[in-house]
Parts: C-alpha cells; sequence; structure tokens
C-alpha cells in the first residue's frame, strides 16, 4: 500500500510531538530509576572505598577494602562463591526442565488446566523469607526421624535449597513457556508431523528452536535469581553450620554486620558480586540469543 | 485544552518530584526516638513513652529491633535523617563502634542518678558515654518442685539443693535426673541447648563468660588482647553435660529455638535451663509456680567454686546520638530524667519491665515481683562472690558466631573440641587484631 501524504503529514506531527513531550513521559520513570536505582549503586562503589559505621559518615580509604576481602582465614567468601555456583547451575537446569515439561503437559488439551496452572503458580506469590520457614518446619519434620536437622550439614542445605526454588520457581517459568508453546503457529507442526516427523523430531527440531526467546527470558531468570538469592537462604539456613551453607549474598550481608570496620568490605564485596552476575548474565543473554530464531 | 493537558502533566511531575524530596515537618521543641533492644519489653516502653506525650506533649517514638537484629538496625537506622536520638551499646566493645556517635552523659541528670560508676561506660578523658538502666543475673534456673521430687526417690544423690554447689555434685544430680526422667515425668534433666539464633547466644556468649571470667581473675586483667583458653576444659566439660542429659538428641540442637528452651522448662518438661532474669517473663502463667523457681550459680569445675554466685552485670547501656540536633539532644536527656525519677517512668522500669536498675532515684522498695531477681538477691545475701560479666569484651560478633558454629559441630558429633578450641582462643586473636587495626 503506498502511503498517502496525509499519512506522511500526520507521522511527522506525531514525532514532532514525542520529541517535544518525551521528557513529560520519561521524567517520572527515570525519577523513580534514578532515586531508587543509580543513586544508591553510585554511593554503594563510592562506599566500597570508605571506611564507614553508617552510610553518611564515610571516609575515603583507597583499595584497602578490596585487598581485606581475601586476606581473611576465617571469611568463607571462596566457598561461599562455590556453592553459589553449585547451587546456580543445579536450580537453573532442574527449574527449567521441570518448567517446561509441565508447561508441556499443560498446553495439551486435558481437562482443568486451568486450575493445574493456577496451582502450580500460587508459590510464588509467597515471599521467600516465609517460604524458607515453612519449608524449613517442612523439612526439618522429615529429618526428624532421622535424627538430623537441616543444618546438621550444608548438604542437607543444599538441597533443601533446591527443593524451595523449585517449588517455588518452576509454575513462574511455566507460565513463561506456555505462552511461548502457544505462540507457535499450528501450521508448522502440522507441516512437520505432514513431513513424516515424529514427536520426538518435533519436539527437539520445532518446538524447542520456537520457544528459544522463551528459554532466553528464563535461563536469566533461574540464573540471577539463583546468584542473588539471599531470603531464602537466610531463612532456611541462615548459612548454618558454620556458614557452609552460605551463599554470596548472606555473606556480604554478614561481613557487612559482623565485625565493627568492616562494612566497606561488605561493600566492597556487593560490587565483585555485582560485576560477576552483570558478566554471566550478559554472557548467558548472548549465547542463548544466537540460537533463537526469526520465525 | 492542549495546554490544559500539558499543565496536567507538569503538574503531576512536580507533585512526584515533591512526593520524593519532602521532608516530612518537624514538631517544635525537639522529639525523642528510641531505639529499643529488648523485644521483650517492646509494648511496655511504649505504653511508657505515650504517658511521657501525654504528660509533656514531646513526641517519643520507640521502635524495637528484632532478636539478634540490634546492630544492624541501627546501622541502618543511624544513617536516616531522622535517626534514633536515644540508642544503646552493650558494653566497650559495642561502645568502639559507637563511640563517635555519643555524647558527653557527664552533666546529664540520668547520670547524677547513678549508684555509681561501675554501671557507667566512663572514658578516659573522664567523659561518659553511655548508662546501664538495668542490671541482670543469670545462672540455672531451676524447677524447685520437680527438684523435691528428685530429692524423694531412691538413691538421690543430694537431698537438698544447698548441697549442690559444685561441679561434681551438679553433674552427679543432672545425670542421676536424666536415668529417672521417665520417673519423674519429665523429659530431661536440662531445656535443650538450642543453637539457633534466637538461643545460641546462651552458650557462645554467655557460658563463655565463665572461662573467661576465671581466667580473667587468675591473671589479674579485665581485658585482653589474647585470650589463652586455660579453663576451656571446664567450658567442655559443662557443654557436655548440657546436651548430653537434655529433652533432645544433640543431632538436634541446630534447629531448637529459644522458643523450645522456655516452654519445656515453663511447662516442667525440664529441670534445668541456663537463662537469667529476663526470662521469667516468659516463663510466668504456665506449669511452674512462681515460688518453684529457683536459680543457681553455674559451676565448671574450678577450685573454690563452692562460695562462686551467680552472674551479674550490664549489657545494656543508654547513649545519646551526639549528632542528633540540639533540641532533639535536651529532649532526649529530659525524657531519660523522667523515666528514672517520675513516679510513672519508675514504675513503668521497676514493675512493668521488671528492671532491676543501677539509680539511686529508684528506692530498694521498688524492686520487681520477679521471683528470680528475689533469687538473684538470695544468692548476695548468702555471701557469694558474683561473677562479672566479661563478655562484654569479647573482641566481635564474629568471634561470638564462630564459637557458636564450633559448639554446635561439635554437639552434632560433625566436629571435634578442637574446633572450639581454635574458634576460641586463635578466633580471639584475629578478631581481635583485625577490630583494632585502626
Amino acid at each position: 500500500m503506498l502511503r498517502s501524504p496525509f499519512f506522511k503529514e500526520r507521522e511527522k506531527i506525531m514525532e514532532k510531538a514525542i520529541k517535544r513531550y518525551f521528557p513529560v513521559f520519561v521524567l517520572p520513570t527515570m525519577l523513580a530509576f534514578t532515586i531508587g536505582f543509580i543513586a544508591p549503586f553510585i554511593m554503594g562503589i563510592y562506599l566500597s572505598f570508605c571506611k564507614f559505621t553508617t552510610v553518611t559518615d564515610a571516609k575515603f580509604i583507597g583499595l584497602v577494602n578490596y585487598t581485606k576481602i581475601f586476606n581473611d582465614p576465617s571469611d568463607p567468601f571462596l566457598h561461599s562463591l562455590w556453592y553459589t555456583a553449585a547451587f546456580t547451575v543445579v536450580s537453573v537446569l532442574l527449574i527449567n526442565v521441570l518448567a517446561f515439561i509441565v508447561a508441556m503437559l499443560l498446553t495439551k488439551k486435558i481437562k482443568g488446566t486451568n486450575i493445574f496452572r493456577t496451582v502450580f503458580f500460587m508459590p510464588n506469590l509467597i515471599g521467600g523469607i516465609i517460604l524458607g520457614y515453612v519449608w524449613q518446619l517442612l523439612l526439618n519434620g522429615i529429618l526428624l526421624s532421622f535424627q538430623r536437622t537441616l543444618t546438621y550439614s550444608s548438604t542437607y542445605g543444599f538441597w533443601g535449597l533446591v527443593i524451595l526454588m523449585c517449588w517455588q520457581q518452576i509454575g513462574y517459568m511455566m507460565i513463561i513457556y506456555i505462552s511461548g508453546i502457544q505462540n507457535i503457529p499450528g501450521e508448522l507442526i502440522e507441516a512437520a508431523k505432514i513431513d513424516g516427523a515424529n514427536s520426538r523430531q518435533v519436539l527437539f527440531n520445532v518446538t524447542i528452536p520456537m520457544v528459544m526467546p522463551s528459554i532466553t527470558i528464563c535461563t536469566f531468570l533461574t540464573l540471577t535469581n539463583g546468584f542473588k538469592l539471599f531470603d531464602q537462604n537466610l531463612a532456611l539456613t541462615n548459612g548454618e553450620p558454620s556458614k557452609m551453607s552460605e551463599m554470596l549474598a548472606l555473606n556480604i550481608f554478614n561481613t557487612f554486620y559482623g565485625r565493627p570496620g568492616y562494612e566497606g568490605v561488605g561493600q566492597a564485596k556487593a560490587v565483585l558480586f555485582f560485576i560477576l552476575v552483570a558478566v554471566i548474565a550478559i554472557a548467558q543473554n548472548t549465547l542463548t540469543r544466537t540460537k533463537e530464531v526469526q520465525q | 485544552m492542549k495546554s490544559m493537558k500539558k499543565a496536567v502533566s507538569l503538574a503531576l511531575s512536580a507533585a512526584m518530584i515533591a512526593g520524593a524530596f519532602s521532608i516530612p515537618a518537624s514538631a517544635e521543641g525537639g522529639k525523642v526516638y528510641y531505639l529499643n533492644f529488648k523485644p521483650e519489653q517492646a509494648e511496655q516502653w511504649e505504653d511508657l513513652a505515650a504517658a511521657y506525650t501525654d504528660e509533656t506533649g514531646v513526641e517519643v517514638t520507640v521502635v524495637t529491633a528484632a532478636s539478634g537484629e540490634y546492630e544492624s538496625t541501627l546501622k541502618s537506622e543511624m544513617a536516616k535523617s531522622e535517626a534514633p536520638t536515644l540508642f544503646q551499646v552493650n558494653g566497650p566493645v559495642g561502645l568502639a563502634t559507637w563511640k563517635d556517635y555519643c555524647y558527653d552523659l557527664k552533666d546529664s541528670e540520668v547520670y547524677k542518678n547513678l549508684k555509681s560508676d561501675d554501671f557507667a561506660l566512663v572514658n578516659e578523658d573522664g567523659s561518659v558515654s553511655g548508662i546501664a538502666y538495668v542490671i541482670e543475673t543469670y545462672g540455672i534456673i531451676y524447677n524447685k518442685a520437680l527438684l523435691n521430687a528428685y530429692f524423694e526417690t531412691e538413691g538421690a544423690v543430694v537431698t537438698s539443693v544447698e548441697e549442690i554447689n559444685n561441679f561434681d555434685t551438679l553433674k552427679a544430680v543432672v545425670e542421676d535426673i536424666q536415668a529417672k526422667k521417665d520417673d519423674l515425668g519429665i523429659l530431661g534433666a536440662f531445656t535443650s541447648a538450642g543453637m539457633d539464633a534466637s538461643s545460641d547466644w546462651r552458650f557462645k556468649t554467655h557460658l563463655a563468660n565463665m572461662p573467661i571470667y576465671y581466667e580473667y581473675k587468675a591473671d589479674g586483667i579485665s581485658d585482653t588482647d589474647a585470650i589463652k583458653g586455660t579453663y576451656l576444659d571446664n567450658y567442655k566439660a559443662i557443654w557436655d553435660l548440657y546436651i548430653n542429659n537434655a529433652t533432645c538428641e544433640p543431632t538436634l540442637l541446630s534447629g531448637k529455638t529459644g522458643e523450645d528452651a522456655a516452654s519445656e522448662f515453663a511447662l516442667g518438661e525440664a529441670v534445668f535451663y541456663q537463662n537469667g532474669t529476663w526470662a521469667y517473663g516468659d516463663i510466668k502463667d504456665n506449669d511452674v509456680a512462681d515460688e518453684d523457681l529457683g536459680m543457681m550459680p553455674i559451676y565448671i569445675g574450678v577450685e573454690g567454686e563452692e562460695n562462686q554466685g551467680l552472674c551479674t552485670g550490664s549489657e545494656n547501656y543508654w547513649c545519646v546520638n551526639s549528632k542528633a540536633s540540639e533540641e532533639d539532644i535536651q529532649a532526649t536527656l529530659d525524657f531519660l530524667a523522667w523515666v528514672v525519677t517520675s513516679e510513672t517512668g519508675i514504675n513503668a522500669l521497676t514493675q512493668e519491665m521488671g528492671f532491676v536498675t543501677p539509680f539511686s532515684s529508684i528506692g530498694d522498695d521498688k524492686l520487681p515481683a520477679n521471683p528470680l531477681v528475689v533469687a538473684a538477691n538470695e544468692d548476695i545475701a548468702a555471701g557469694h562472690t558474683t561473677v562479672s560479666w566479661n563478655f562484654t569484651t569479647m573482641p566481635s560478633e564474629n568471634w561470638k558466631n564462630g564459637v557458636g558454629s564450633a559448639l554446635l559441630e561439635y554437639a552434632q558429633g560433625t566436629g571435634e573440641w578442637d574446633g572450639v578450641v581454635s574458634a576460641f582462643v586463635d578466633g580471639w586473636a584475629t578478631e581481635y587484631a583485625i577490630a583494632h587495626e585502626g
């Protein structure tokens, strides 16, 4: 269709209007973003080079905090790093595979899919601290019959956290996968079947490539959630025994409040933590993006 | 129309900016913001604050930090523009963190009412940073009714509580009670030595005071940069006694809370319960009658301990925020003076909160109706030597956590006692060095 001069004219006016008014539209969000994110972020980076008791009376001391991170034998920072990494790998795999399976099941024409979807999604509506305490009771109840508790060893804490996070996040990821699966045009699958593809081939050569955008989002969410996990860790094990189930975010928190004069070290760890999560998330995003196909 | 929309949108964004930056209107003549340490007395403080506001019109806000969260709450509250004007530190070590925030209380009314400088944090230059407002006592709380029932059993080791005046007797009695627990209808001699954060301070801080106290006493010091651990074997002995003669298996300790132990004792399921005068609020009005409550010293097997008394001291010092505005500081000092001198304040402190206070303005007739306080006074009257609170010299929270974790690992069998020794001795040196590196 040829565009009439009238349309062109109107578009121009619109563009002009947007150009003129964009500060008005952007301002509220930008302001909230600056106050809630950018300002604390910059302040946080600055504080990592400072010695302070409260964030308002900081004294600049340079890189001292960063050198202290690795000079404390009683601090399980590196252990926390590996523990968190292991947890993230396990939880990303489990959550995504299970969520995808559930999504596949619930896009088949079974009775009551809506009820199932709602039920699976529900845990996501409960806050992390509450979930942590609820699961602590549940798991301790089971372990009691073996005369053990969740904080008996860090392995128990590890799998407890994995179970908890799976329970909480599978429903959420399932919703994203369902919308991805439902967006696949029926013709594609039909054509594949007419060409003689079996259900396995349909899954791996049509469905999965077509839901790649959902996979990108879901792995991104589970990956960053895994690394940033705090509430659940605090409520479920609080790092016990002997800080061996302490994940990175909790380790940073404990460094900050553990001894006088170590607030800056906690802050420095938080900056390193940010860089780590950002690098991993960007790498993951680029990697899965390249696998996405254009419809 | 167009200009109308523009005006509206501008007004909206202006409102947002205003909302984000608005400063709450402050009351005239200063106000008080108390960050309270003791959750047990949260309501009483709020009532007292309301009473003060009714009487004088001065606004008093009371916020109570959750158990074990005081330092972290204080750190974030102090960074606010509306920071606490009245907060507290736990002693010399806590003071080190907050010394720059402490107003000199030397000329204050509340300091003038203090019975002695023993209850104040006095700096080298003579300025006063903190004032203790409650004196507390801890030991092994016991259930007289259950203990009497035990004394009547066949082959009881002793027949009166006065005979339990050293570790060996205590151990024999505890182990005998544990063996007869079914006959006595209890779950164990001791309540669960829970190592959950709500309970572990009873052992990593309060019980750990015993070896520190004896070491300081033997060496004639009141503080050290390196503990030697002379009495750690005694620490092990009492810890073994606690965990092996309790209401639960040692492997379950990591999940046991302070409430668990309190309820076990209050419901008469255990005879002994290590805690202090403050625990009365949790115990009262349950199965254990007030007249059945007693408290005995924690014996750890040191020579001459027959004369040892209960552990008495304070880890609650009021400090006034020196960075608050002049009016607020004055309002806070006025409030404190009112709390320790007015009828309402004294009544609230002693009767409602049940505090034993170090203030001369509060007469001896104003002792709280707390049988554990009575037990503490009887102990002093019996001529026993009071054990001081030396845990205020522990180098950092991190040190306590290290000892606590090691105690737990030893208890549940995943660690050795050597772990406790190293956390106690080596940990002390490291933490002290880190905390004092400037």
